[in-house]
Formats: structure tokens, sequence, C-alpha cells
């Protein structure tokens, strides 16, 4: 039990200042019936460092990991490469084990990272502010319908079929309780997203429209009109973004107008790591910060008038208003935050615009190579580094038979979407940086085969 | 223009001070850092990407054309500015962090090298289940090892953190009272000694929320609870141990009560590190309890997150669970039962809490952590962590007024409150004054039911020697408060930054860098 460093005569000698004889005496509040004499039975025992980490290295050796693939995987999470420098200054102590900021004058480090990062995601999403992260971003999504409704006082939000459905499924779950009704659709499998029919079904119970960009499909659209028909309305536009190194090559949603942009932050310099944890971004016009969930960091000055950080805003905050409370917020991302915030410093614009412009080029040559092999079809006539393909017969099958060949072809959206079957046949195929050529060519003759 | 060794340009120096100025506004290993936005540049990077390929665009016309404002620095430059930012930080490696309710205990770095295996790190929540046995097997063998400390029957593991857990439990609650047909009880009882995120999650999900006091010796009033329960209480919210650091005796009788009305037992798990190994809350009735595995099972805070919050259910609520969850198969095959696989099967689950799995990084860390100490050791962590809050309490009882310390034993936590100190000093003074012995304070003012309170808890991971230390800190600090020595209210003055304006950061909030330039341009 290496980790606890009491020994018998110190326990014995601290019992003793306690005026206690054993360390049952301290239990005594506990019912009798509840107590247990002993470790649980039928769990293991303590083991050594060697033991476990042999242990966690075998369950880790059964995963096919994406390093050991020709891997294409996105819808919702991307896999980059993470400068080496990333992940050993988030393991520094400081920052891998500090709390939450209550205490600025001794956080500062955290405080001011959080300051950096709230700016820097302002002026990627093209937001006037932006908050000290979210669980991720489907969580974040669910939270900027709520703060639509708060701000909007109605109730009726009108989510995009190219929304990811695993975003959707959140805000239903969450809508049942809170009241809000939701006009959904799944995606139709053209290369035509769906902003006339959002802007068709806009009308005076809407609070916002939420739409994915780029979509779940790949694709972008010019959300300027639909900004506009939000705000005649009196509506609001959330814009998601599940692929934020997309937005070094395009527009930013604030610059279109959208009011609150969230997006999912793990593509900057958090890894896959099975879904989580990640890092939600959320940001949104002035107007409506103290509508906002989540942490804030604020800059001010100390009794020397030096400049410092604190946490701040927090009169909104589930920990602190009790059943007041706005959002299920109670914490932020901090450490996959400062993991972002340190890529993007490495990256910095003219970073971040190569590697969008890399990704870019790569997913382009790809998309084309792949629309060549037989039975397949590219859907997308616009996208960034991920894209649709409609094969001659159901892609989940094919998804399953090229993986027990070592290949990781992508998102069968029969997966996102059971019950779907006009998307059945939609495999969705991201490629980043990470992707080689190579990678490429034993994608196409794997699915050449397979659809043969 | 000059620019010194971390790239800092000196006109851009904080005001000089008269008194002990220096050039640099350092002092000596107390550094100064200036923000990104002043240091880097939007051409500068610390990063080498492959040329693009020559194709043609297809960003359908949206090409961005606007500058983005984002500097860049380069590797050497950006190691620095972190580097130096992380020594302006409190953290667990540095010393005792006594923050009650909080939990802030040693992180074993074993878990990180687990967690960062390519095998967990690198594949994607999406990927055919067969390619991922192994992760799904870490998920599946955490479950089963919550499930057999809590004695519960089931364990929802996505929620993502300890308020969403706490969210997860209640809509299993509230999904099952409309499966019963019970959907008009809409009253959540919430003791004064809970969490403040347990009436929020409550509100939230659509509840409306009743306090049920607290007796004089910092426990649920028992009376008081049985006398408002009725047709219209869905459950209760409690907190076990609870925040006063005292073990709930009527632990039982409160859930036998609830049952018998018809309603739910919620039980905040936040303090689980206090009993695990030798109470099951599942043998005291409880419906749902979330743990947040940072905290009784060391996965690193990082600063404010990510935390994880898997909902332990009793037989009655598991049908409820969210989506996905894994099972396991007789041949030790392990499925994940999400939308695509769910048919008609678990047709109860409330649905979708978040994108994918949850958070499977702090699952390998928590797994890790459990497997280190394994059943004997983990009961021996809860026996530490309430011997050492006790030791603490016994040591200062003399000192600071602890206002429940003849309410017995206290669990993982000893409270005090600024009771007995003369008229214009406050917690916050003798927090502040720790700052300068070179600790972070406890936690202050919570919770509520004790007036100035200061709930210090010092965990299982803290050696006799360390307490020691703190307890003459505290002390001490204590004394010169008693003493009504002046300086500690403006403590602390040791600290990179003194005391922090925090009515000027919430009346004017400045949330974003602005170039002083252009918003002086501006305006």
């Amino acid at each position: 039990m290496r980790y606890l460093p009491l020994t018998q005569p110190d326990r014995e000698a601290m019992l003793s200042v306690i005026g206690a004889s054993s360390i049952d005496d301290l239990f005594v509040d506990v019912p009798a019936e509840a107590r247990l004499d002993g470790p649980i039975r039928d769990l293991p025992m303590h083991a050594s460092e060697l033991a476990v980490e042999r242990h966690m290295t075998a369950l880790a050796r059964k995963n096919l990991s994406a390093g050991e693939a020709p891997f294409f995987l996105g819808c919702g999470a991307y896999r980059h490469h993470v400068p080496a420098s990333v992940d050993h200054l988030i393991q520094r102590g400081e920052f891998l084990t500090a709390y939450t900021p209550y205490q600025p004058e001794i956080a500062q480090g955290t405080l001011q990272m959080l300051f950096e990062f709230q700016t820097q995601v302002a002026r990627l999403l093209g937001t006037d502010v932006a908050n000290a992260s979210m669980y991720d971003g489907s969580t974040a999504c669910w939270e900027a319908i709520g703060m639509a409704r708060r701000i909007t006082k109605r109730a009726k939000a009108v989510l995009s079929g190219g929304l990811h459905p695993h975003y959707v499924s959140v805000a239903k779950t969450m809508a049942k309780y809170t009241g809000d009704s939701l006009d959904t659709s799944p995606p139709v499998l053209t290369a035509d997203t769906d902003i006339d029919a959002l802007i068709a079904s806009i009308d005076d119970d809407t609070s916002c429209v939420v739409v994915q960009y780029p979509d779940i499909l790949g694709r972008v659209a010019d959300l300027q009109p639909l900004a506009d028909a939000c705000h005649a309305k009196k509506a609001l536009l959330i814009a998601v973004v599940t692929e934020p190194v997309a937005l070094g090559a395009l527009k930013s949603p604030g610059e279109m107008d959208a009011d609150i942009v969230v997006g999912e932050g793990q593509s900057i310099g958090v890894g896959l790591q099975f879904g989580g944890p990640y890092v939600g971004l959320m940001g949104c016009k002035d107007k409506y910060i103290r509508q906002m969930p989540g942490r804030f960091c604020g800059e001010t000055v100390d009794a020397e008038g030096k400049r410092g950080f604190v946490l701040t805003l927090s009169t909104r905050e589930q920990h602190i208003r009790r059943e007041k409370a706005t959002s299920n917020i109670c914490t932020n991302s901090g450490l996959c935050a400062l993991a972002f915030s340190i890529h993007m410093t490495l990256l910095g614009e003219a970073g971040l615009r190569a590697l969008a412009a890399t990704n870019h080029a790569q997913a382009v040559s790809a998309a084309e190579r792949l629309a060549q092999v037989p039975g397949v079809e590219l859907v997308n006539d616009s996208f960034f580094n991920e894209f649709t393909l409609k094969l001659s017969q159901e892609a989940r099958p094919v998804v399953r038979a090229l993986a027990d060949k070592g290949i990781l072809a992508g998102v069968s959206l029969g997966r996102l979407y059971p019950g779907e079957d006009a998307l059945a046949n939609g495999l969705v195929v991201a490629v980043t940086e990470t992707t080689t050529q190579e990678d490429v060519e034993t994608l196409a003759s794997a699915l050449q085969e397979a659809l043969a | 223009m000059s620019i010194n060794q971390s790239g800092w340009r000196p006109e851009m120096t904080p005001e000089r001070r008269s008194d002990n100025a220096t050039f640099t506004g350092n002092r000596a290993l107390m550094l100064e850092e200036p923000l990104i936005f002043e240091i880097g540049a939007t051409d500068t990077t610390g990063v080498e990407v492959a040329e693009p390929m020559k194709v043609a665009s297809k960003l359908g016309n949206l090409a961005r054309s606007a500058p983005i404002g984002l500097p860049g620095l380069s590797e050497p430059e950006t190691v620095r500015h972190y580097t130096r930012l992380s020594r302006q930080n409190y953290a667990i490696d540095l010393g005792l962090f006594p923050l009650g309710s909080c939990t802030m205990k040693h992180n074993p770095r074993l878990n990180e090298k687990m967690a960062r295996l390519p095998g967990f790190a690198d594949i994607h929540p999406l990927q055919p289940v067969d390619t991922v046995q192994g992760a799904l097997g870490v998920i599946n063998e955490l479950a089963v090892w919550l499930i057999k400390l809590t004695g519960m029957h089931g364990v929802a593991m996505t929620p993502k953190a300890g308020a969403h857990g706490e969210l997860c439990g209640i809509l299993c609650i509230k999904a099952a009272l409309e499966a019963k047909g019970e959907g008009h009880r809409k009253v959540i009882l919430v003791p004064e000694s809970a969490h403040g995120t347990n009436p929020a999650t409550a509100a939230f999900a659509g509840y409306s929320v009743e306090d049920i006091p607290a007796t004089a010796e910092g426990r649920v009033d028992l009376a008081a609870l049985k006398a408002r329960l009725g047709p219209d209480v869905a459950g209760v919210m409690i907190t076990n141990p609870n925040t006063c650091g005292l073990f709930e005796r009527d632990m039982k009788a409160i859930s036998d009560a609830v049952h018998a009305a018809g309603g739910y037992v919620y039980c905040d798990g936040a303090n689980f590190n206090a009993i695990v190994g030798r109470v099951r809350p599942g043998d005291l009735g409880v419906d749902a309890m979330h743990i947040n595995l940072h905290k009784t099972f060391s996965t690193p805070h990082g600063g404010g997150g990510p935390g994880s919050g898997p909902v332990v259910l009793s037989e009655a609520l598991s049908p409820y669970g969210p989506l996905p969850f894994t099972e396991r198969h007789g041949d030790g095959h392990i499925t994940l039962v999400e939308e695509e696989t769910v048919g008609d099967r678990h047709p109860d689950s409330f649905g979708r809490m978040c994108a994918f799995h949850g958070q499977m990084g702090m699952f390998t860390r928590a797994l890790t952590y459990i497997l280190s100490h394994g059943a004997d050791g983990l009961r021996q962590v809860a026996e530490d962590s309430v011997l050492n809050a006790n030791y603490i309490l016994r040591s200062l009882e003399n000192t600071l007024n602890a206002p429940f310390a003849d309410s017995g034993p206290c669990m993982h936590e000893a409270i005090f409150s600024d009771d007995g100190l003369p008229d214009g000093f406050s917690t916050i003074d003798i927090a502040k004054g720790l700052i300068d012995e070179g600790y972070h304070p406890m936690t202050m003012y919570f919770p509520l039911v004790v007036h100035g309170a200061m709930l210090v808890e010092p965990t299982e991971t803290e050696s006799k020697a360390a307490l020691d230390q703190f307890i003459g800190a505290l002390r001490s600090v204590a004394e010169r408060a008693k003493a009504g020595d002046e300086a500690l209210k403006s403590a602390p003055h040791f600290a990179p930054r003194r005391r922090l304006d925090e009515t000027l950061a919430a009346r004017k909030p400045v949330l974003v860098w602005k170039d002083p330039a252009l918003a002086e341009a501006a305006e």
C-alpha cells in the first residue's frame, strides 16, 4: 500500500491523541448491520506496480489503436498529431495536481492559462467572449439550447439534420425534462445541406436553430442567410463545430453572425481516448454573457495594482446557487483546456492555417481516389477533412469486414442512425495530416475487394 | 525591440514599484509572465506541417479571409511560458491540500502512464467493438468494482462529472417514477447538510426543492424528514458522509421511510473515500449514488477537471440508466449497448447523456488505482482518511471553534468556524494567512449551516509529520487572529499576487484579451 504513508506506530500514536482505543471507535456512527468486518470478499487484494502495469498493458493490447492501422474515423472525434511538449507540459504536477482556482493568489498559473484559452477560443469561433470550457461538445450543445431558451423565453429548438446524432440524442434526453420541444430530422444523403429547410421551419415560437459546421456528412454551408432568418424572427443561431481545425481554413460561425458557437475541442491537443475526457468550447456575443453557463476567468488587479486573474460571474453557478442555478455545469475541463491552449499556442495562426490547408488537401486527394473505386460514390460537393461515401451496399458490414483486416475504414451511418434505411450505405471518412497516401491506397483496394 | 530570454518585451512590464523594484518585474525565482498575446506573433509557429498538395478547394466558397488573431510561440518559448505559469500554482505535488469535500490526495503517476498506453489513448469511440475489447474490458472491470464496493446492482458509467452524475441519478428516479405512473411526484427533499449542487440538479430536472433542516449536531433531522414525506415526494438527495464531516447515523431509517412513502433515495457519494471498504451504501437502502472518480480514486483534478461521475444504481433503478453501456457475455466478449444495438432489450433507458462512452481516460486511471490498492488497501484508505481527519479535529478543537466536536467522530473532514475570533477577523483571514505559511487554504464558508465554516480534509495520503506541521501552521495563524494581528487582514504577503479584487472582476468583466492600442483607438 505504497500510497499510504502512515505507519502502524503513527496510527497508534494518533488514536491516543484522539482518545480512541481502535479505528473501529471512529466508525461508531455507522449502524452495526452495515459495517463490513473485513475486505470485501471476491475482490483482489493490493498489487505491485509491476503487476498492475502488466494487467493494464494486457488490456490495452486487446485494442487496435489508430497508430497501428490505416485509420479514417471522425464524426466528432479526430486524430491529429499532438506535439510532444503538449503532453509533457500538462503533466507538470503544478498543473496536473492543482485544484479549481478558487484561491487566486496561488492559482495564477491556471487562471492566466484559462484567460488565454478564453481569448483563443473566442477568436477561433469568431465570438466576442468564450468560457473556460465545458465537459464536451455534446453537453455544451445542450447547454446552448438551454441558454437560448432563457434568452428568448421560447422553448422550441430546431435542430439541423446535419447535427451529430449523439448531440441530438443528448438534447432529446434533456428536453424530456426541461420542457423544450425539439424539431429534428435525420440528414439526407445528398450534397445539399438543409439550410433552406431550416429557414422555412423558423417561426415565432423558435428559440434557436442548431446547425453543425461542417455537418455530420462533412458538408459546409454559408450560415449568414440562416442567421438573418433567425434574427428576423428574434431566434438565435447556434453553430456547432466538432472539428475546430476546420476553422483554420473556413470562415468562423461568428463571422456569419451566429449568436452562440459551441464546439468539441478534442482535435487540438487532446487525443482520441475512446471518447473522453474531451473539452467543450463555448463562445457567444457579449450581450449574452450573463446567460452563459460554465466557468469564466476574468482579469483584475491585486492589492498592489498588479494585473491578476480570478474566476468571476460565479453567481450563475450550480455550486453556489442551489436551486437557482441555470445549468448542470459545476466545473470545467481544465486540464484538457490547458492541452488545447498549449497546442494552439504552438500552432499559432500560421501553424493552424498550415495544418488546416494540409488536412483539406489530403482529404480532397483521398476523396478523389476513393471515388474511383467501383461501387463508391462521393456524396459531398463541399467538405473540409471529412466526407461521405455512398457505397453500393450497406456500409456497416463493410466496416466490420475491413476492421478484421486491420483497417479502420470510417464510421458507417448505419451505426449512427440505426433504422434509417436511406442512410445505411453511407460511410463517413475523415482524413487528417496523420493519414498517409499509402493508407488511402490500402483503403481503396480493400473497399474495391469488399464491394466487388 | 529588445526581447529578454523569455521573449518578454520590457516596455510591457507592469508598473515598476519603487520598493525592491527590479528591471524585469521578476524577483529571483518568482517570475512574472506576460500573456501569449503580448509575446507571440501570428506568423510564429512551433510546429512544422507538411506542405499541402495542390488540389482544387472544396471549401464551398467559405475559405477564411479574415485574420484569426492567434499568436504563436516557438517550441522553446512555449515550454518556458507554460513552465513559468505552472510555478504560479499550488498543487498537491507541492504539499497538503486540505480542501474539505474536495478530496485532494496524492495522484499516483502509474495512473497517468497507464492512461497513455496507445491501446487506450489512441482509440476512437466509434471503432467496431471487436477492435476495442480491452477498452470495454476496462469499463466493465471498473463497473464490477464500483458495484461490489457499493453493494449496488448496476452502474451508469457515462456521466462526465459529479454534477452530471447527480443529474443522471435524478433522471433515473424520474424515469422510474414515470414508468410506475407516479410522474406526479414533483418534490425532492434536500437536507441543509447536502452539497450545493444537489438542489441545483433537482431543480434542473424539473423538481421543486424543499430543504430539510439539520439537527444541532449537524445531521439530517429525521423527524422533520418523515413529517414531510408524502405522495408528492419523488425522493431525497442526501450527502453521506455529509458536508459537516459526519456520518448520517439514521441513513437506513431515512431510506426505509422514503421507500415506504413511495420515493427513492439519492446519495451524493462525493465523500465515499471515508467509507470505501467499510460500508456499502447499498446496505443502507441507497437507490442511486454518484462516485467522483477523481476524488475517491485519485484521478488528478487538473486545475478544474476533467472529473468523472459514474452512478451506481439499485435494482429498482438499473433499468433506467443511460446509453451506452457494456454487456459482458459468457464467453468473455463484451458488447456495447447503444442506439444501434439497444433494440427492445432496454426500453426503459432514459437516453444518452453525452456523445460517447464517458471519461475513458479517467476510467483507466481509476482502475489502475483500484487495482494497486485492492480490496484491503481501499479499506485502509477509509481508515486512514478518517483517522487523519479526527487527528486534526482533536488537535485543533481547543484553538478553533469546532461546532460538531461533540457529535461523534468526524469522517473524512473536520469542520471549524470563525466563532471566537475577534471582531473584524474572519475565516478568509485564516485562509489567506495559511497561504503565507505555504499551504492551500481549507474550504471556506461551506457548508452553509455553519457560520464562517472552515472545512479541513487531510485525506489518507498525508503522513503524521505533514499533519503535525499543518496543525502547527493553522494553530499559529489562528493564534495571530485571536491576538488581533492586523497584518493577517492583508495576507497573503508572500504569494505571487496579493488579495485580488474580485468585485472589480465581476462588475467590469474582462474575459478576453484586447490589444490595448486597438482598444484605446476604439474609444
